[in-house]
């Protein structure tokens, strides 16, 4: 890392697309200064580095700003080419695929989940468990293919898709207990998990990721 | 191009989606098999190519499917970086800022458009509508602020953002024709008039982009589907 690099992280502990950041951060070794937002009142830092959408998380690198989970995981990879493991592959095959599966996670899985936990009427509910859990299945087998064996998404160490995918996990742990339904289990998502407990057992999984009960008192 | 290369484009001229990949294609000069696919009875290669969600694009390089627009583009641009223009700037910042513009055309610009345009409920199409045209308003200083006095969104040249955008607007032709609304003002969004016109121009943009009298005929003719029964076109 050059010297001078300044890395500070607009985040909130709670919510899974920080996490995602601090992830990819813990794992390249990169210090930053981790600047808690109040969502309820959000700093004139927040609203000048995220205009258009005034949402967490922003890295500000040197000052400048970059938004949005995936945005940022891919600038990180970047920006620090030669820092640590890369997330992308090299090939622009494996890239491609790699993509694939963030979109899809953010597409099929966080969007149902969302309506999932947020929706008021019992049939919304309903639909958006019964989606969340098809793409639970998809992935699975996605995890088969891109792994081919090996531990990761991402082959032998943590990839993009692990990062867009490890970031969710407190929530989705959570949604046994506010919906019913457990979204990884032995019969039906063996390989999931068993990344799930590799992955939570990584030091920056453990620092990265607050897998903490109190988030379940959160407001909705 | 590089010898030995096949490219395979699956693809249905209306799909916007669609159109960005054969602009990209287009702009780097690369040759390809364009197969057209009927959305109501997807063909065997379709289904194989795509299988998780079974929609256009799919771009088959050498055997290989590549699924997702935006996907698609970043891919050509990355196997064929020598080959005519780059879509996106070396600089990693800039890279960033160009991602964080395309997922914005596509979460604020798009869905929202296709609501409007497609949407069940006249309140569902007014707030489509609504959405659509405070997108339009944001980046239009987006286009101030990537274009630094060049004419595209990628500065002196199209990049990837001009491409995202420059595949819609087509169908935004249709909606202002269907409409009444002009969705590009040049007294609301000068910038954005003025490089609408600019697009259209360029040669790729003739080469891919759908005639607007064609498009205008398939979006009513669907809409009276529509109407008539459930509409199953899934791009």
């Amino acid at each position: 890392m050059a010297g001078e690099d300044e890395l500070k992280l607009l985040g909130t502990w709670a919510s899974p697309w920080v996490s995602r950041v601090k992830l990819a951060l813990h794992l390249k070794g990169l210090s930053y200064e981790n600047v808690e937002q109040d969502l309820d009142n959000k700093s004139d830092l927040l609203l000048a580095s995220n205009p258009v959408h005034k949402k967490v998380p922003v890295l500000i690198h040197n000052g400048k700003p970059i938004c949005e989970s995936v945005v940022i995981l891919e600038y990180i990879d970047d920006a620090y080419g030669t820092v640590g493991p890369s997330f992308l592959p090299v090939d622009p095959y494996e890239r491609a695929i790699a993509r694939f599966w963030v979109d899809y996670i953010d597409q099929k899985l966080v969007i149902p989940w969302k309506v999932a936990f947020t929706a008021d009427g019992e049939e919304e509910k309903t639909e958006g468990i019964k989606q969340m859990l098809a793409a639970v299945h998809t992935l699975e087998g996605a995890l088969k293919e891109c792994s081919k064996g090996k531990p990761f998404f991402g082959g032998d160490s943590v990839g993009y898709v692990d990062l867009a995918l490890g970031g969710l996990l407190a929530f989705l742990q959570g949604t046994e207990e506010l919906c019913g339904s457990k979204p990884f289990d032995i019969a039906n998502t063996p390989l999931l998990l068993a990344w799930v407990e590799r992955f939570t057992a990584l030091d920056a999984a453990k620092v990265a990721c607050q897998m903490s009960a109190s988030w379940l008192s959160l407001p909705r | 191009m590089a010898g030995g290369d096949d490219l395979k484009l699956l693809g249905a001229w209306p799909s916007p989606f669609v159109t960005r990949v054969k602009l990209a294609l287009a702009l780097k000069g690369l040759s390809y098999e364009d197969v057209e696919e009927d959305l109501y009875k997807k063909s065997e290669l379709l289904l194989k190519s795509n299988p998780v969600h079974k929609k256009i694009p799919v771009l088959i390089h050498n055997g290989a499917p590549v699924c997702e627009s935006m996907i698609i583009l970043q891919y050509i641009d990355e196997v064929f970086a020598s080959t005519g223009p780059s879509l996106l700037p070396a600089d990693p910042y800039e890279r960033a800022i160009a991602r964080f513009w395309v997922a914005y055309v596509d979460d604020k610009l798009v869905a929202p458009w296709r609501q409007w345009l497609r949407g069940k409920t006249e309140e569902e199409k007014s707030e489509g509508k609504k959405q659509a045209f405070a997108a339009v308003g944001v980046l239009e200083g987006a286009l101030r602020e990537c274009s630094k006095g060049g004419g595209f969104f990628g500065g002196d040249g199209v990049g990837l953002v001009d491409v995202a955008l420059g595949g819609v607007l087509s169908w935004m032709k249709v909606t202002e024709a269907l409409s009444g609304d002009k969705i590009f003002d040049a007294a609301k969004t000068p910038l954005l008039a003025a490089w609408v016109e600019r697009f259209i121009e360029l040669d790729a943009a003739k080469a891919a982009l759908p005639d607007v009298g064609r498009l205008l005929e398939f979006a009513k003719a669907r809409e009276a589907a529509a109407a008539a029964s459930k509409d199953e076109f899934n791009d």
